[in-house]
């Protein structure tokens, strides 16, 4: 590093000056640049929607679209009520929410609330590696493991969308219980103990006054889950069947948003053709409702911060 | 500050051979064996496919097979991105001149015969036999006719639904069934009803069916024969007084499995060279031809075997 000689002290400070803002220029504008690569890519994806989805809708009336119940895309003639490929996204998705739930929010609950230090160092990064677990995997395992105990209980066809909603009932305990958790653990301690101070039980101060107030964390987190159950593909792909009915069977096979596009984008469509199109056409629908749930659990957690401070 | 320099000095010589050891070996790994040609189409070919490629590799012939369905197939063969396409039935007009417009000159082989086997789990102990008229029934679209339980069909069957397995819309074997059982009784402009599991993977379909009682698929004879722990195949009558027929191999070769029977394809880009030529020459030889019986479909006679060795030339 150069010391400043007698001769032109000023002019050295100005060129340090000059150097450093120009270094922390860049660095900022580079930062930026990675921050919008996220805005950049949510725009693409959402134009690719749009683009071919009009494309769809030229050929096909937006009111079969949205009231039909037959989705028959390749047939002659073709049919594309999505309809069927709703219902059986929206009933694997709530109903593997509502299966998850109680063991979501218990484990939540007592990991926060009563899990010994022993207890919880077993417990807590088990519920980690559950949800880092691959989609494939819990699949395969719907399909091999569970498909068949269903078939003797319930006397089922191999492919039915009970399958995947135990599957997926699995798969969303471990968001629900991690954020949920963080929800009880946000609650300030001084409400405890005013709790305790006024008498009442363990339970009782958990049940009526730290889960209430607790009540729109544990609300955000059931939303993640439910979005993760709706746009979950491998395991509704290959355990929940391939047939569009109207049915609400859970013991019915029934195919998925997720489960068409996955089985149809083989890349052995031509394209520009309607059932090209017709994929980012559910696509978008799919797109819609999964970003409704998510901006919706986004809304109530701030509340939740909001209220207690996080 | 020596001691800092020497160790960076260290770990850049490090960094430098592990790299130059992951470039040699990426080098290597790409002069081993490259593939000499791919096959895809069919998964009613497939098996016979496979059985030859992993014959004629020993030959170093190196083959890659997959199974997109007829139509796929014929798509990437269209595209040039295959060397030969797999079909259960023949090329269509439409697909003909897609190739002719890229260039491409398909040539056709007939390979081996199938007999479409409908099939039942072997929990089903109730059907005997179904009529070509009743497999319409079944599997149209006219919902007027359309049956949806058993007992729909015959009053003494079990008024359970039918669970029903069949191949995709790409698939040449769904195009040649709704030919034969939709088509004749249906007009043209139909392709049956849609609300039925589909798949390419005939292996989906076998697990599909074998695991319920009431369910019933149809797909090539091979995988029947292949899972016949798990399956039955149901004789078909078609009502031209022989009474259901099985389908043995005399009788799909004979023609009395009717009207499931059916010849197996293989198209080339005009006449066959090199590795190309040596797979089918080997597939058109009693070597292959016992492969052909070993997979579970049927030899092509005699005669056809000789005129298609004098066609590969």
């Amino acid at each position: 590093m150069e010391t400043p000689t007698a001769r032109a002290p000023a002019r050295e400070l100005f060129r340090r000056w000059t150097v450093q803002l120009v270094r922390e220029r860049a660095i900022v504008g580079f930062l930026f640049l990675s921050a919008s690569v996220a805005v950049v890519a949510t725009g693409a994806i959402f134009l690719t929607l749009l683009v071919n989805g009009i494309d769809f809708f030229r050929e096909v009336s937006l009111w079969e679209f949205f009231t039909g119940t037959n989705w028959a895309p390749d047939f002659l003639p073709p049919h594309f009520g999505m309809l069927p490929l709703l219902k059986a996204t929206l009933l694997i998705g709530v109903c593997a929410t509502v299966l998850g739930v109680p063991f979501g929010i218990g484990t939540a609950i007592y990991l926060a609330e009563y899990a010994p230090a022993k207890v919880r160092s077993i417990a807590k990064p088990a519920v980690e590696i559950l949800a880092g677990i691959p989609s494939i995997i819990f699949g395969i395992v719907a399909l091999f493991t569970i498909s068949p105990i269903i078939r003797v209980w319930f006397d089922a066809p191999v492919f039915n969308a009970l399958n995947a909603i135990i599957m997926l009932g699995v798969m969303v305990i471990p968001i629900i219980a991690t954020i949920s958790e963080d929800a009880i653990r946000t609650v300030p301690a001084e409400m405890r103990s005013a709790a305790y101070a006024l008498g009442s039980t363990k339970w009782e101060a958990t049940w009526r006054i730290v889960l209430p107030a607790a009540s729109s964390g544990v609300f955000a987190a059931v939303l993640l889950g439910l979005g993760r159950a709706i746009g979950e593909t491998m395991v509704v792909t290959m355990a929940a069947g391939l047939v569009s009915n109207m049915s609400v069977n859970p013991l019915d096979p029934m195919q998925t948003i997720t489960a068409f596009i996955a089985n149809r984008a083989g890349g052995d469509l031509p394209t520009g053709s309607v059932l090209f199109v017709s994929i980012f056409a559910v696509g978008a629908v799919l797109f819609v409702v999964t970003y409704a749930v998510n901006i919706l659990a986004d809304r109530v957690l701030a509340r939740q911060r909001r209220r207690f401070g996080s | 500050m020596q001691k800092f320099a020497k160790r960076i000095v260290t770990r850049n010589r490090a960094i430098a051979g592990f790299a130059g050891l992951a470039a040699m070996m990426m080098a290597l790994a790409g002069c081993a064996q490259t593939v000499e040609f791919s096959i895809d189409g069919s998964s009613t070919v497939y098996p016979v496919a496979e059985a030859w490629a992993s014959e004629v590799a020993q030959d170093g012939v190196l083959v890659s097979v997959s199974f997109s369905g007829t139509g796929g197939g014929f798509t990437k063969f269209c595209r040039g991105e295959t060397q030969i396409s797999d079909a259960s039935r023949p090329i269509k007009e439409t697909e003909s001149s897609q190739c002719q417009a890229n260039g491409i000159n398909p040539m056709e082989f007939e390979v081996a015969i199938d007999g479409l086997a409908v099939v039942v789990a072997t929990s089903n102990t109730f059907v005997d036999s179904l009529t070509v008229e009743e497999l319409n029934k079944i599997w149209t679209a006219d919902s007027g006719k359309q049956v949806n339980t058993w007992r729909d069909l015959r009053e003494e069957w079990p008024n359970q639904e039918i669970q029903l397995f069949g191949p995709g819309t790409n698939s040449g074997t769904f195009d040649y069934f709704v030919e034969v059982i939709i088509h004749p009784f249906d007009g043209s402009e139909t392709k049956g009803r849609s609300d039925y599991t589909p798949s390419e993977d005939d292996n989906v379909l076998v697990q599909g069916v074998a695991g319920s009682q009431y369910a019933l698929g149809y797909f090539g004879l091979a995988y029947a024969r292949e899972n016949a722990n798990r399956l039955r195949v149901i004789p078909i009558d078609e009502g031209e007084g022989d009474g259901p027929v099985e389908p043995t191999d005399a009788n799909v070769e004979s023609g009395k499995y009717s009207p499931l029977s059916r010849p197996l394809f293989m198209y080339t880009d005009g006449a066959p060279t090199a590795g190309i030529k040596t797979f089918l020459e080997f597939g058109l030889s009693p070597e292959g031809q016992e492969i052909v019986a070993e997979v579970g479909y049927v030899k092509l006679p005699e005669a056809k075997r000789q005129a298609m060795l004098a066609k590969l030339g």
